[in-house]
């Protein structure tokens, strides 16, 4: 139990811009870092310092120049800069949750649908799994104050903060062993912050390991167990 | 012997052409053509085919499928829509008769041979006999699938979903398949054919006929056959099933519900009557004679 | 081991040279089930030849594409007898092509056009093959009514929807895709877009999709491979290469349009 959820080792990453007469921008140098199960780790320092860079790294939207980044699922441990598109697509699906800032939303696709995919992906969408993964998308909405009269809706037209609130459910809604959370709260009201931090805490109750960046500090203060200078990294 | 025969046995070979018309090494490569056409039951064989002194449209492939074959002991029938004495069927027996002096007769128990466009008898034909089948279009697919290229290729791997496509839209803009000549057989459960323009009704007889049946296409330069006792079956679905017309009526000059009934205008006050297509089969009735 | 576990479609070394000049040069990937993947790139950069490569529309110089069949184990595309390379391409493949009319047939009805490959594969019952039709039809959300109507009164939308569902009525594992969505207005595609997500989704179907539109690779593939001059020049997930470009290719390509 003691084993971390995501160890990084020397992790850089650098961006070549060929366009640019192939300037080279290096965002992290060398981050070390380990998460237990239980632990939610906030990420500070002022921005431009690599904070969403890390993040995207974990999710292996961004890829490593350098380093390595272990990602532990029970008794299985899978580098991720050396893990196939494959095996990529299930560790997203089943390791790493990711609350991205913005919601990508999908044309056509209602909100309730959006919130209840992950729960779909990879599995056999039987009616009855097809009921009860959108039975706890509507709890999920419901905990959130989202109206009733949008779930059935495309989220393209709602408001920012009804996006991210969306985006969050759909991020929580599947169980992972790691989440990765990128300003969850900016755009939330009091209310649904306070929502919002107590499903980020009844998540790491359960056994995540979160890692996340998070602005407003009674929000840091109340969800996190360790902070993060990111200028250790530099 | 009555009127009609007289009038077919006044003709006389006439000298100076070759035995039917065709010089003999034509003949013989019609004759490859045909045994090979036997040799792959509904297959369509290219061959050569030749200038007639007819227009296409007029039977040029039925008749150098009959010229290749005809021999001087040959009684030869030839029938147009199921008639004897029409402009066409007149022209071509007078063509082999003289060129090539055989015996011609209308009656389908005494040919040999019998040149039709768009009919089957109704006589049932016989082991020994063959019946040579005029063809505009011998291609089943032509009207699907413009490409003859992949025609051919759809017959060398017996891929005919598109002739259910054809019959499939029948069915649902009319209700039924509303293909009623021309109305595509499979040959021996292998190759998918055209029987040429004869009425569906026919369809049945082509089954297993005793006779050999030879399908020739001038302007198309194809023959194809249907070996004696070769099964041909008519495509349909199994819900809706293969049928074929039937009449009200009976024939108004010989009584017959079980033949293919033409209808006529008697006069331009709407009078019409409906008589057997096939005059042989009708007359024979009427003389008391046959069936 | 399941069928899961193992790739559908091996792709090896495949080279096509049209006279001196290489249209694609050494191409390898495997495609898994229920992956889409997308491929990208300029005009000319080979993209089409090499769907047309792997589809065994075109037969490459060299190389290999083995595809795992359902009941025979793994075989190699191009040794199969063209008798058995139809059949493939028309039971557990499928073929959309840009422009529906060339994978529809424009004088036949909607029915029949979505019959066909049931046809072909001899079924012989009229109304258990229009009910699989007016059930096709209704999951590419057309009218149950346009049945028996002519692709050619439909709209280019609805045609590119019917041709969907002619080729998936034999439930194929694979299907490839020729810019399924570059002839139609946007607001078309928006549609047809989120009907292709949730088709391949449900049916878990493998596909490799042909698009010069990133936005159309983001909201449809798994995985892209990114084509310049005939060779892949960068592969990954979809939204690491859109988000994390390598190649100077990418990144002009990604540069070059606006939120993709």
């Amino acid at each position: 139990m003691n084993e971390p959820a995501l160890r990084i080792r020397d992790l850089a990453k650098t961006f070549t811009l060929h366009n640019q007469g192939g300037a080279e921008l290096p965002v992290l140098r060398a981050v070390n870092l380990d998460v237990a199960p239980g632990e939610c780790v906030a990420l500070d320092g002022p921005s431009g310092m690599g904070k969403s860079t890390l993040l995207k790294c974990i999710h292996a939207n961004y890829r490593a120049t350098a380093g390595s980044l272990i990602v532990r699922d029970g008794d299985t441990a899978t580098d991720l800069t050396t893990a196939t598109p494959r095996e990529l697509i299930a560790l997203r699906r089943d390791t790493v949750g990711y609350v991205s800032q913005f919601l990508r939303a999908i044309p056509r696709v209602p909100a309730l649908d959006i919130v209840a995919e992950p729960l779909l992906d990879g599995v056999d969408a039987t009616p009855e799994v097809l009921a009860d993964a959108r039975r706890e998308a509507e709890a999920l909405l419901l905990r959130l104050r989202i109206p009733v009269r949008l779930w059935s809706v495309a989220p393209a037209t709602f408001s920012g903060g009804e996006q991210q609130r969306v985006n969050i459910a759909k991020g929580l809604i599947r169980k992972r062993p790691l989440l990765l959370l990128d300003e969850p709260t900016a755009s939330l009201d009091a209310d649904n912050r306070v929502t919002v931090m107590a499903m980020i805490n009844e998540a790491r109750e359960a056994g995540a390991a979160i890692v996340g960046i998070f602005h407003d500090q009674r929000v840091r203060e109340t969800v996190a167990t360790r902070v993060i200078d990111m200028r250790e990294f530099i | 012997m009555n009127a009609r025969t007289e009038f077919a046995t006044a003709v006389i070979r006439e000298e100076g052409y070759n035995f039917a018309y065709l010089d003999e090494r034509t003949k013989r490569m019609i004759r490859r053509a045909i045994l090979k056409a036997i040799a792959i039951p509904g297959y369509q064989v290219p061959f050569g085919s030749r200038e007639m002194p007819l227009p296409y449209g007029w039977g040029t492939g039925g008749i150098q499928v009959t010229a290749a074959i005809i021999g001087a002991g040959d009684t030869l029938k030839v029938i147009d829509q199921g008639a004897d004495d029409t402009v066409n069927a007149v022209n071509i027996r007078r063509f082999f008769q003289r060129t090539t002096g055989v015996a011609t007769t209308e009656r389908t128990t005494e040919a040999t041979l019998i040149q039709t466009r768009h009919r089957i008898p109704e006589t049932p034909l016989a082991e020994g006999q063959v019946i040579v089948y005029q063809v505009p279009i011998p291609e089943p697919l032509a009207h699907l699938e413009p490409r003859e290229a992949e025609t051919k290729m759809m017959h060398g791997l017996a891929e005919y979903g598109l002739m259910h496509v054809k019959l499939y839209e029948d069915i649902a803009r009319h209700g039924h398949i509303a293909d009623t000549y021309d109305y595509p057989v499979m040959i021996d459960g292998r190759f998918l054919m055209s029987p040429s323009p004869i009425p569906k009704f026919d369809n049945p007889k082509m089954h297993r006929n005793p006779a050999l049946q030879l399908f020739g296409a001038g302007r198309e330069k194809r023959i194809y056959a249907v070996p004696p006792y070769t099964t041909v079956e008519s495509l349909a679905f199994e819900d809706h099933p293969f049928e074929v017309q039937k009449w009200e009526h009976a024939c108004a000059l010989c009584g017959s519900r079980e033949s293919f009934l033409d209808e006529v205008i008697t006069d331009d006050k709407g009078g019409r009557m409906f008589i057997c297509s096939d005059t042989d089969y009708c007359g024979q009735r009427r003389d008391g004679a046959a069936p | 081991m399941t069928l899961l576990d193992q790739p559908i479609l091996e792709v090896e070394g495949v080279t096509k040279r049209y006279g001196d000049r290489i249209a694609i040069d050494d191409i390898r990937f495997d495609l898994w089930p229920g992956e889409v993947l997308a491929v990208v790139g300029e005009s000319g950069s080979g993209k089409t030849t090499l769907l047309n490569c792997v589809s065994a529309r075109l037969k490459p110089d060299a190389g290999r594409v083995h595809f795992r069949t359902r009941h025979e184990g793994v075989v190699d595309i191009y040794d199969l007898s063209e008798a058995s390379r139809r059949l493939l391409a028309r039971t557990d493949w499928g073929y959309v092509h840009q422009n529906p009319a060339d994978g529809l047939r424009m004088d036949v009805s909607a029915g029949a056009n979505v019959g066909e490959r049931l046809m072909a594969l001899g079924e012989r019952h009229y109304g258990r093959i229009r009910r699989e039709a007016l059930s096709w039809m209704t999951r590419v959300e057309m009218q149950e009514d346009r049945i028996d109507d002519s692709p050619a009164t439909f709209s280019g939308g609805m045609r590119q929807r019917l041709q969907i569902a002619r080729n998936l009525v034999t439930q194929p594992r694979l299907v490839f895709m020729d810019e399924p969505t570059s002839g139609l207005d946007v607001s078309v595609q928006a549609r047809l877009l989120d009907l292709l997500r949730t088709l391949t989704r449900q049916l878990h179907l493998a596909s490799i999709i042909v698009t010069h539109d990133l936005a159309v690779a983001r909201l449809l593939a798994h995985r892209m491979i990114v084509m310049k001059g005939g060779r892949i020049v960068e592969e990954g997930l979809t939204d690491q290469v859109l988000d994390d470009p390598q190649h100077p290719y990418t990144q002009l390509l990604v540069s070059s349009v606006l939120q993709p």
